[in-house]
């Protein structure tokens, strides 16, 4: 036996069929050309997929607690990490310094984008 | 006969092999999730990368994603199966997830070799230095599990140890989650 029956098993299928029809609205984001929808469709779904596959896959909402914020409490640092350096990568100038690197990449690097960029 | 320590001991209410597998994934979500706020963060500063991400096969990358989450959908029956006693079924779920993992891994090496050529390398850039590391951790990540899954899926055929059925499941469905996120970020986020 296994270590112990402690979920109850959803209809797994039914759980795959709504991952994969999804997916397939995510890879079609890209076909209507508009951006924010193509973000919405990558992201918002992408978000919604993991949620359906922690929620019945892994059976988070049967665990202890304990797992619930033990994911909680690593993905609230991972925000802290993300605030506390964000503002240092995605900047490239500040009131004493400039980043010479990153300006040089974008400035030379945009002529490969689409033309609205330029 | 005497149970494994693994299923025996409980201190938190939660059999010691699953509580163990938590604190892999745990550990995981640092080393992913660090990796992939990193990207999201120069990919936000530089929008210049949105060329080198338009040379990413969008469709390859769309069919691994079908292929894990189908392998997920297998590692789920097995643990379901081990769940009801029926090791030989389960180890043979488990042999199918990690037939799963070989298809992802060969669409990946084709379309690896294929940028290659093209001459998009690991030094080609910002955008590619991510993709290669990232997208190779977790190929990484796959090879371990699927090469874990059929050790498990060995004894779970003789009706052993049916307790690691559900964590390389676990571990397998984490593998998975982070795909789910590597295929926007490297693919349709162009």
């Amino acid at each position: 036996m296994s270590s112990e029956a402690h979920v109850h098993h959803p209809n797994y299928v039914k759980v795959w069929a709504i991952l994969v029809v999804l997916l397939i609205l995510s890879a079609m984001g890209p076909m209507t050309g508009i951006r924010w929808l193509i973000l919405f469709a990558a992201f918002g779904i992408a978000l919604i997929k993991a949620y359906l596959v922690a929620k019945n896959f892994m059976h988070v909402s049967f665990e202890k607690r304990w797992i619930t914020y033990l994911l909680i409490t690593c993905l609230a640092f991972l925000a802290i990490l993300f605030a506390g350096v964000a503002p240092d990568v995605m900047k490239h100038w500040g009131l004493h310094w400039v980043n010479d690197a990153a300006r040089q990449a974008v400035a030379s690097g945009m002529h490969l984008v689409s033309p609205k960029h330029e | 006969m005497m149970k494994p320590i693994a299923t025996s001991r409980s201190a938190t209410g939660i059999p010691t092999a699953r509580l163990v597998t938590w604190w892999v994934i745990a550990s995981e979500i640092f080393i992913f999730g660090g990796l992939l706020a990193s990207y999201v963060m120069h990919r936000l500063a530089h929008p210049e990368w949105a060329a080198a991400a338009a040379h990413t096969n969008e469709w390859a990358g769309g069919f691994n994603t079908f292929v894990l989450l189908t392998s997920s959908l297998s590692a789920v029956l097995a643990h379901k199966a081990a769940d009801s006693g029926d090791g030989p079924k389960a180890a043979r779920f488990l042999r199918l997830t990690a037939l799963g993992g070989v298809i992802f891994l060969t669409v990946k090496a084709f379309e690896w070799t294929h940028e290659i050529r093209e001459g998009f390398v690991l030094a080609s850039g910002g955008f590619w230095s991510f993709y290669y590391f990232v997208a190779g951790l977790h190929a990484l990540h796959v090879l371990a599990g699927l090469i874990i899954m059929l050790f498990v899926a060995v004894d779970a055929a003789k009706n052993q140890e049916l307790q690691r059925v559900e964590c390389v499941g676990l571990y397998w469905h984490f593998v998975d989650i982070i795909w789910i996120f590597l295929f926007p970020l490297l693919y349709i986020a162009r």
